[in-house]
């Protein structure tokens, strides 16, 4: 088990990268600690594979290091540093059984069979393949693949990190929110580092204690759930956690006011003024702390169309000609027609240039 | 354009795919098939199209028996999981080329290319190859040549299920307005209840290759005919326990029990399953008021807004949607409360007795 | 789930290859089907001898012998290529430059003519004049192939090798190069060492390229007929007389039609059954 730090990690997969466009990872200056749970989360392109591929050591980075313990790694190799890796399409050993493929990690080292065999044993009943021991890991299905992947890393007892691609893409739908509580539950047992890469944000933020959102080659903030979904610190943050996402509509500043379309919107300990003459303000608040209210002492809005979720409605509504969406919860009553919100002064950012201003 | 398939059934080397089924599709309507994988989905859409032939039952289009037509002859469209394009043409000549088979003017070929390119925003798009796409745009441009067709019938077999998170939120909003637009029947097949939803319309639950409950989206949901259909239309799965019923009281094995009322007061006495959605079990700190019960605690997966707590109830596997942050620790013990006003009773051959709700 | 169309009308695509496939194989397999079974003396006289063709071949020395070279050449061929192939293919870079220089030395012997390939290696062996025969003799080694069975058999197996092996070579490439990177990080990752990764993963997922590349050149080493003929004639005296080479002196040098129809056919099925033991012996087990 290790404390991970990157520092001033940048990567380019040209030989000559001239401009920030280059670079698939722009700059990352990140410390995650011993045992924690963490997630890479990002859409397709974002950076987040190549930041994995530098932490398992299958690439060296362009700039920059990478410390376990506050020793550097950055130029060796995975298995030098004690790795273990669950990838994106379930890897077993096809000729092997289940046992053997729990064992191979350990035989590979020259542990003694008595230790190999009481070790699988322990893991094949953490990770709920104690009945399959003694089949062929050909024949198993996707999930239990991938528990068996997941069990070659728990296996060693020297692991310093271990890291997810996007592990359930080939789940079944309605088996991913099973296997995604098993890998919560096995980290509160085992406490090894965990990093798991996804685009999802539901396996982001139920696995992970900290996520950590990439963008474009950027990571733009590292945070708990809560603190992503309360506070997010740059807009895309706000866009891409959260369904719907974040609803933003440009506003002005003056006297710790923001006003949108004219209209004053209150929000707690605002920022007195911008932050120079020429930002681009934005007003953002989510569906779930936008709530309706009494017609004259509201945000006038138009309802533009209901969408029932089942446990919420979504309701879609033009605010001065900006799409402003709100949460209702199952059960209450669902405005028609012209109607009038409120932002949740307590929720309620403001952000300059897509990022957090206060 | 009406679609009715009557006693259609299909038997394929003595294994039945699908068993007897009449349903008469909402012409002009939005139709989802919901299912877990293997359920019959694609099996029924295959049938739909004239791609497979019935082992019995006729297929009506229109009132018309199309049961031996050729998939050619029906004037139908399909959309699937996979990125289907033409690989070697530009998006334009993709999008163009159902409509080169009908020999239209070149003119209106182009008028009604970019008509459809523009309301799915592959404008800009529209001399690149499929390849020089995003996923997104690639699945965009597969139904736009769809949608050119102006076919009777439109088949979409879970187009979204390959997209990036947000994309997929994206499309969904996308999709009803688009199809809605035009005279056409729509089948929409997914695994996902949360997109069923959302997409609204009309869904049929499908179960080991039935159909086992068609009608209104939030019908469906609310007022599921059997256990079978409610555990389809529930992501986590539906929470189940076997209940006693005895006078105004309905009691678990273990001895929690709680008065009834409504719907459920009216029922004779006797052995019931008690179905509970998860986000209809919430923690519950006060006094023992009401249906209250203990469990458990599992693993609670945190997302930001809400957590979900996995608990053991009496042997059972139980999940509760709570809202807001909740920690609980690994097999502590603890109390929840479930909201009777929207549990669901069945019997003990899992037909829905009482629903609590409208 | 999946489920078939059923459309008679298919089987109309499907005839004209059943007509060209009866034109080619079936007819002709029946002709030597009814020369097997009958004694002729020429202008065109017939007379049924049943099984008698059968008896005499299958307990004919003459067969016995060429049968158990045949074998013995084969199974040499066999134990040399598959490995080499593999090794090679193993030992070429997986992208790249080089790797396109090397598939196309790879597939260079592929391309020249069977009875070049014999007449290459008659002259390149010859121990007077031949750069390989000379060079052996200056060496101190007594090489002749026209003189001793045993450099013709080495001359023989050396050339099959040359020319063969490439093909080994280029299927287990192909299927070595569908192996997704995963497998060999994952492998890193577990600490395996290059022998645990040949064998869990690059020969299990070779598998199904070796049965093919091993059904290959079984078959077409029990084929094998230019290339003996023009090096050695099947000589010295009738040591490297194959199987088709045996085959050819009976029915061409001894116009023995009878006989020599009643050899095909054992020979063709001897082929036939090796074939399909050694397929189902590799498919066994497997799901599809």
């Amino acid at each position: 088990m290790a404390r991970i730090e990157l520092r001033d990690l940048r990567h380019s997969y040209l030989a000559h990268p001239a401009g920030d466009a280059d670079y698939a990872l722009k700059k990352v200056d990140l410390v995650w600690e011993d045992g924690g749970a963490y997630a890479l989360l990002g859409p397709s392109g974002c950076g987040k594979t190549t930041l994995l591929n530098i932490i398992s050591g299958l690439l060296t980075p362009s700039e920059g290091s990478i410390l376990f313990d506050d020793v550097e790694v950055t130029d060796k190799s995975p298995e030098q540093r004690q790795i273990a890796q669950v990838f994106q399409f379930p890897v077993v050993y096809d000729t092997m059984t289940v046992y053997d493929n729990l064992a191979f990690p350990l035989r590979n080292r020259g542990v003694p069979e008595n230790d190999v065999d009481a070790r699988v044993r322990a893991v094949a009943d953490m990770t709920d393949l104690t009945a399959m021991l003694k089949q062929k890991a050909a024949g198993l299905t996707a999930d239990g693949k991938q528990k068996i992947s997941l069990g070659r890393g728990l296996v060693r007892e020297d692991v310093n990190v271990i890291m997810f691609d996007e592990p359930l893409t080939v789940i079944d739908p309605h088996l991913k929110w099973k296997l995604r509580s098993k890998l919560k539950e096995l980290h509160q047992r085992v406490k090894t580092t965990m990093i798991y890469v996804t685009h999802d944000q539901t396996e982001a933020l139920t696995f992970a204690d900290q996520v950590v959102v990439m963008h474009e080659g950027w990571v733009v903030q590292q945070g708990t759930p809560v603190e992503l979904f309360e506070r997010p610190r740059h807009t895309f943050v706000g866009h891409f956690i959260g369904s719907p996402g974040m609803n933003l509509m440009p506003c002005e500043l003056a006297d710790s006011v923001a006003r949108v379309a004219g209209h004053a919107i209150a929000i707690e300990d605002a920022p007195k003024t911008p932050p120079h003459g020429d930002a681009a303000l934005e007003l953002g608040v989510r569906p779930e702390f936008v709530s309706f209210v009494d017609v004259d002492e509201g945000l006038p809005v138009d309802i533009v169309a209901v969408r029932d979720t089942g446990r919420n409605h979504i309701v879609e509504t033009d605010f001065a000609g900006h799409r402003v969406r709100a949460l209702v919860p199952e059960g209450m009553p669902v405005p028609e027609g012209r109607a009038a919100i409120r932002f949740d002064p307590a929720y309620t950012r403001v952000y300059a240039d897509s990022w957090l201003f206060e | 354009m009406s679609l009715t398939l009557k006693n259609v059934s299909l038997i394929v080397d003595g294994q039945t795919h699908i068993y007897d089924t009449t349903v008469e599709l909402v012409p002009a309507g939005f139709n989802i098939l919901l299912g877990t994988t293997l359920s019959g989905k694609t099996t029924l859409m295959r049938l739909m199209a004239g791609l497979v032939q019935p082992s019995s039952g006729r297929i009506l289009f229109n009132g018309d028996d199309v049961t031996g037509v050729a998939v050619q002859k029906r004037n139908v469209s399909m959309v699937y999981q996979q990125f289907i394009n033409y690989p070697n043409m530009s998006v334009f000549d993709n999008i163009a080329s159902p409509l080169r088979l009908s020999g239209l003017a070149r003119a209106e070929i182009r008028k009604r290319v970019e008509t459809v390119a523009d309301l799915l925003r592959l404008g800009p798009f529209l001399k690149r190859k499929p390849s020089a796409l995003s996923g997104g745009q690639q699945q965009r441009c597969a139904m736009a040549r769809a949608l050119v067709k102006d076919s009777d019938l439109v088949l979409l077999d879970e187009p979204l299920a390959n997209l990036d998170y947000k994309l997929r939120e994206e499309l969904r909003d996308e999709l009803p307005r688009l199809f809605a637009a035009r005279e056409r029947t729509v089948v929409y097949a997914t695994t996902e209840p949360s997109e069923a939803l959302l997409l609204g319309g009309y869904t049929a639950a499908l179960h080991e290759g039935r159909i086992t409950q068609f009608g209104p989206t939030g019908d469906v949901y609310r007022h599921p005919v059997d256990k079978q259909t409610a555990s389809v239309f529930s992501d986590p799965p539906i929470n189940l326990i076997p209940v006693t019923k005895t006078g105004e009281r309905l009691q678990t094995s273990h001895g929690a029990n709680w008065r009834v009322y409504g719907a459920f007061r009216d029922l004779g006495d006797g052995e019931y399953e008690l179905g509970v959605r998860p986000h209809h079990v919430q923690p519950h700190d006060g006094a023992g008021d009401g249906a209250v019960i203990e469990g458990r605690v599992q693993v609670a997966e945190i997302s930001g807004s809400e957590s979900m707590v996995h608990f053991d109830l009496e042997g059972r596997p139980w999940v509760s949607l709570a809202h807001g942050v909740r920690a609980f620790g690994v097999g502590e013990t603890a109390r929840f409360k479930i909201d009777v006003d929207h549990s669901m009773l069945f019997s003990p051959q899992g037909e829905t007795v009482a629903t609590m709700r409208a | 789930m999946s489920a078939k169309t059923t459309n008679q009308k298919a089987w109309l695509l499907v005839a004209p290859v059943v007509v060209l496939v009866a034109f080619n194989a079936v007819i002709p397999l029946m002709t030597v089907v009814n020369y097997s079974v009958q004694e002729t003396f020429g202008d065109n006289l017939f007379f049924f001898e049943g099984m008698k063709w059968f008896e005499e071949v299958l307990s004919s020395e003459r067969f016995h012998d060429s049968l158990l070279r045949q074998l013995q050449f084969t199974f040499i061929i066999l134990a040399i290529e598959v490995p080499l192939g593999v090794a090679i293919a193993l030992a070429m870079p997986r992208r790249g430059f080089w790797a396109s220089v090397c598939l196309v030395l790879m597939a260079m012997p592929l391309l020249i003519p069977w009875n070049v390939v014999g007449a290459m290696w008659n002259i390149f062996a010859l121990p007077d004049i031949g750069l390989l025969g000379k060079t052996l003799n200056a060496m101190g080694f007594d090489y002749n192939f026209t003189r001793q069975p045993f450099s013709a058999w080495a001359t023989l197996i050396a050339m099959d090798v040359w020319h063969w092996t490439s093909l080994v070579v280029l299927l287990s490439y192909a299927g070595l190069s569908s192996i997704p990177d995963a497998y060999y990080q994952a492998a890193r990752i577990d600490g395996a060492s290059a022998w645990a990764v040949f064998r869990y993963i690059q020969l299990p997922k070779l598998k199904h390229v070796l049965t093919i590349a091993v059904l290959l050149r079984f078959m077409d080493s029990f084929n094998i007929y230019t290339e003996p003929f023009v090096l050695t004639g099947g000589g010295p005296g009738n040591s490297t007389t194959l199987l088709s080479l045996d085959l050819v002196k009976i029915a061409l040098g001894q116009f023995d039609l009878g006989p020599a129809a009643a050899m095909s056919l054992i020979y063709f099925l001897i082929i036939l059954l090796f074939s399909w033991i050694f397929y189902t012996v590799m498919t066994r087990g497997e799901d599809r």
